[in-house]
């Protein structure tokens, strides 16, 4: 009972509907409270009462549903990696444009080599590698190999620090340092904030460390600056004893040795690649999963020989509705059937309906392959019966027939079970009452009997179609190569290539197609017009 | 008194327990392929493991294919489970780049040759990365029906008689993805071996890779699973086809299916063990404990009478004996056999490390049109 027919009750038990109420003040509840507002009240805790009971539920839905897929998602735009690793080079190359002709400037190429330094001890610069290599081809070994090479960079600083004073090998004078640097020496102080970092995860004291080479590069280069007269502190006699030393030494060219390390750092396209990926979020694998590329020229489509996804996309819709069209029309006699027929014969019919339902998937899709096969069975008897020749055997699997086939058995009970439920409910006097009043066969079926079962329909299609959308592990096995979906690609993407960024967007695509189909399906059928029975 | 006792008896078991688990843990979870290739890793070094040290209790996830998503998971979530996992070496090598795998001192790790040779020298080549402990060597090659009609007799000699449609009709069975079949198309498109990389790497290269692969596209039926050749050649559905060297050993020798194998241009990959990154001690001792055995000379020579792979040490070849259970020579159906190997050629890891991506996209989409 609505709180509008209960006030009308309350007023004139026997007024009609359609006469106007008078108006009066609000009506009230034996408290004295607004009627409204204590019904309201009931109502309130009710609901509450049904969230209390569901919430168990919700939680580990959310939990364990919901806020793995929105983290999976999430991968898709998320980019922290090149920043995170690279902060000092990204921050260098704010100004630099890559639709320059010149490389970034020699200080890039310094920053690249204490970032790369960093993330080297760390073990994060193949991780980058790998990262970046999905948008320009070969930076991957020119991060390995340069990981492996850079710690001999800056040799020249390490000898004659050392030479100075070999107590330098040592972590003591470091710690020192660090503490007494204050302001003095802005390099060394945000080098041994990093190696205090790094010491500190895994678990070591950073007084007690050897000494990284990037801190005698860094503090050499600080004091080249002037970085002694700025210093006063304990080791002030020392610092000045290494700058004398330092003049003999030939500057450190961080450009010319990276570039001899790999002749990969002189290509401006490695360092466009980094600085068009820079951003902590990136559209790149959206538009890489549209066959769109992201370069720094900005965004454009790719060569015809690379793209994929959307022909996939298209491939993987049609071939869903095509299944789920077969499901409809093998499903639907074999349904009325069991609807119609006496108890004894359709439970039979049924178990035979529920059979390959508990079935292991991949025997099923195993029993298809030895079936369809050119030298399998049904091509066998078509050959021996002479319909075809022994030459030109049918190709039904290892393409999108294949697929087709397959798939349309493996979810046919997902068609059956709710056509049937539905179609039990229907009476089948309906029919003879349609019959007597003079309607043939096809008019009673057509007229009376098929329009009660499409909400049958709606629902055994929404599920066909939403299975067949996500599947993979059929066409992966029978498919060929024209008989895949775009979910063989996700699951390459999230196991083999482990690009799981682009998997990621791929997913948001089919998960939105999926969604805004289901949107659609509401606005023409009415999703009020599912029933599982 | 007598719940006492029991009491009693339960916490000095649990205290002794406890002590023995902070060295060295009782459990293992190995990751390895599962099928007939585990079962020789059972064979030749589990169960003599476990022999020697009872109540070492091994749990097997058969998760290779997919350890290095699985793996990098586990280490998301910071619960890694497994303690041993067996990969491919370019798998190896992606874990290491991860910062996934633990770097190995190979020389320490490892026993030395009998003779003496430290590991390192003993692997030799094998050794393709930091975190990679070599197990064996495997090979993709092709095997073909033997009783194929319109061949009249010939058998196929050459890698390039693979592309040959007119000497040699019939269906072909490739991997779906371009490692192996770009090689051998640029091979028999004229390139010589050792600048095949090199090609590769233009774009004009990869065009020519795909072109060759082109002429024979419709008489291809492309494998995604190892088991899929075996099974089409046992059925005729294909009379030439690509997969891993065991199978077909299995196919030819443990099943004596009309066919031979063609050992002209294999190409030689490599499988081993890693150790996960970040074991807790206990876990690591045992397993350190358990590889410095599993990976010995003999054990590694003890492998091959279950399964057709070479032994990844130089040291084991000598003491490769006789099959399990059917008693031949294993020797000659090794892929490292002198005999056998003598056009082989090695996947380039490091240069499909950078390529693969690319070169994926490429194929995927040619195999699409």
């Amino acid at each position: 009972m609505t709180g509008k027919q209960m006030s009308d009750q309350s007023q004139s038990a026997a007024s009609p509907d359609d006469v106007p109420i008078a108006e009066t003040g609000p009506v009230l509840a034996a408290d004295g409270r607004p009627l409204k507002q204590s019904l309201n009240r009931a109502l309130r805790r009710q609901k509450l009462r049904a969230l209390m009971l569901i919430a168990p539920l919700l939680i580990f839905i959310l939990i364990t549903f919901i806020a793995p897929i929105a983290d999976m998602l999430f991968r898709s735009v998320e980019n922290q990696i090149v920043s995170d690793t690279l902060p000092r080079t990204v921050k260098e190359l704010a100004d630099w444009k890559p639709d320059d002709a010149e490389l970034p400037p020699p200080a890039a190429f310094a920053a690249l080599y204490t970032d790369l330094f960093i993330a080297a001890e760390e073990k994060a610069h193949t991780r980058l590698g790998s990262r970046l290599n999905y948008e320009a081809t070969g930076v991957s070994s020119l991060f390995r190999k340069s990981g492996r090479r850079v710690d001999n960079l800056g040799e020249d600083y390490v000898d004659a620090i050392t030479a100075a004073d070999a107590g330098w090998k040592k972590p003591g004078p470091w710690a020192v340092l660090a503490e007494t640097a204050g302001s003095a020496l802005p390099r060394f102080a945000d080098v041994w904030g990093e190696f205090a970092r790094v010491a500190k995860v895994n678990d070591k004291d950073p007084a007690g460390e050897k000494p990284w080479e990037l801190l005698f590069v860094s503090l050499a280069e600080d004091l080249r600056a002037g970085g002694a007269a700025a210093y006063d502190g304990p080791l002030k006699r020392e610092l000045d004893q290494i700058t004398q030393a330092l003049v003999e030494v030939a500057p450190v060219d961080y450009q010319a040795a990276l570039v001899e390390i790999d002749a990969g750092w002189a290509d401006r396209t490695v360092w466009a690649t980094i600085k068009t990926y820079a951003p902590r979020f990136t559209p790149g694998y959206f538009l890489n999963a549209a066959d769109m590329h992201l370069g720094p020229d900005g965004i454009a489509l790719k060569p015809e020989n690379q793209r994929l996804y959307v022909m996939l996309f298209q491939r993987t819709l049609i071939m869903s509705l095509s299944i789920t069209l077969a499901t409809i029309l093998l499903g639907y006699p074999v349904a009325w059937l069991l609807a119609n027929l006496p108890m004894r014969i359709s439970n039979l019919l049924m178990i035979l309906v529920l059979l390959p339902f508990w079935t292991s998937l991949l025997v099923r899709t195993s029993a298809w392959k030895v079936l369809l096969q050119q030298q399998g069975v049904i091509n066998d008897i078509l050959v021996w019966i002479g319909l075809v020749a022994d030459d030109n055997r049918l190709v039904l699997i290892n393409n999108a027939t294949g697929t087709i086939i397959a798939m349309t058995h493996i979810l046919l009970p997902f068609m059956i079970l709710p056509l049937y439920s539905v179609m039990q409910t229907i009476p089948p006097s309906y029919l003879r009452a349609a019959k007597s009043l003079g309607a043939n066969n096809w008019t009673a079926f057509w007229r009376v009997y098929f329009p009660q079962s499409v909400p049958g329909i709606g629902a055994g299609s929404i599920l066909v179609f939403i299975l067949a959308i996500g599947y993979y592990i059929t066409p992966e096995l029978v498919g060929g190569t024209s008989g895949v979906f775009i979910s063989n690609r996700i699951a390459y993407h999230i196991s083999t290539s482990l690009n799981w960024g682009l998997a990621a967007a791929l997913g948001a695509i089919l998960l939105a197609a999926v969604l805004l189909l289901y949107w659609a399906y509401d606005r023409i059928v009415g999703i009020d017009n599912v029933k599982l029975g | 008194m007598k719940l006492k006792t029991t009491l009693f008896a339960t916490s000095v078991l649990t205290v002794f327990g406890g002590a023995a688990v902070a060295q060295m843990a009782n459990d293992m979870t190995i990751v390895s392929w599962g099928g007939a290739y585990q079962n020789s890793q059972i064979k030749a070094y589990v169960e003599p493991y476990q022999e020697n040290n009872p109540g070492v209790s091994v749990v097997w996830d058969e998760s290779s294919a997919e350890a290095v998503a699985k793996l990098r998971a586990q280490n998301e979530a910071n619960n890694v489970t497994w303690d041993l996992v067996d990969v491919t070496a370019a798998d190896a090598m992606r874990l290491c780049d991860e910062g996934l795998a633990l770097e190995i001192d190979h020389d320490t790790a490892l026993a030395p040759a009998p003779d003496g040779t430290p590991a390192s020298e003993d692997f030799g080549d094998m050794i393709v990365s930091d975190c990679f402990i070599p197990q064996i060597a495997y090979s993709y090659t092709f095997g073909y029906r033997i009783d194929a009609a319109e061949w009249n007799g010939k058998e196929p000699t050459s890698i390039c008689d693979v592309f040959d449609l007119e000497a040699f009709p019939g269906k072909r069975s490739l991997e779906k993805r371009p490692l192996n079949n770009v090689e051998w198309a640029l091979i028999c498109d004229g390139v010589p071996r050792d600048t095949v990389y090199d090609v590769l790497e233009t774009e004009e290269g990869q065009a020519r890779a795909l072109a060759k692969l082109d002429t024979i596209k419709d008489s291809v039926i492309w494998w995604s699973a190892g088991a899929d050749t075996p099974q089409w050649l046992a059925d005729g559905e294909v009379v030439f086809g690509s997969t891993y060297n065991g199978r077909l050993f299995s196919l030819i020798v443990e099943q004596n299916q009309p066919v031979n194998m063609m050992w002209d241009s294999q190409a030689y990959d490599l499988d081993g063990w890693i150790v996960p990154a970040g074991l807790p001690e206990d876990r690591l001792a045992r397993v350190m404990d358990f590889l410095y055995f599993a990976t010995d000379t003999q054990r590694l020579a003890d492998q091959a009478k279950y399964i057709s792979y070479g032994p990844a040490r130089k040291s084991s070849a000598p003491l490769v004996s006789t099959h399990a259970e059917l008693g031949i020579e294993m020797a000659p159906h090794m892929p490292t056999n002198p005999d056998n190997a003598k056009n082989a050629f090695v996947i380039n890891y490091e240069w499909w490390a950078d390529y693969r991506d690319d070169l994926d996209a490429k194929f995927q989409s040619w195999l699409a049109q």
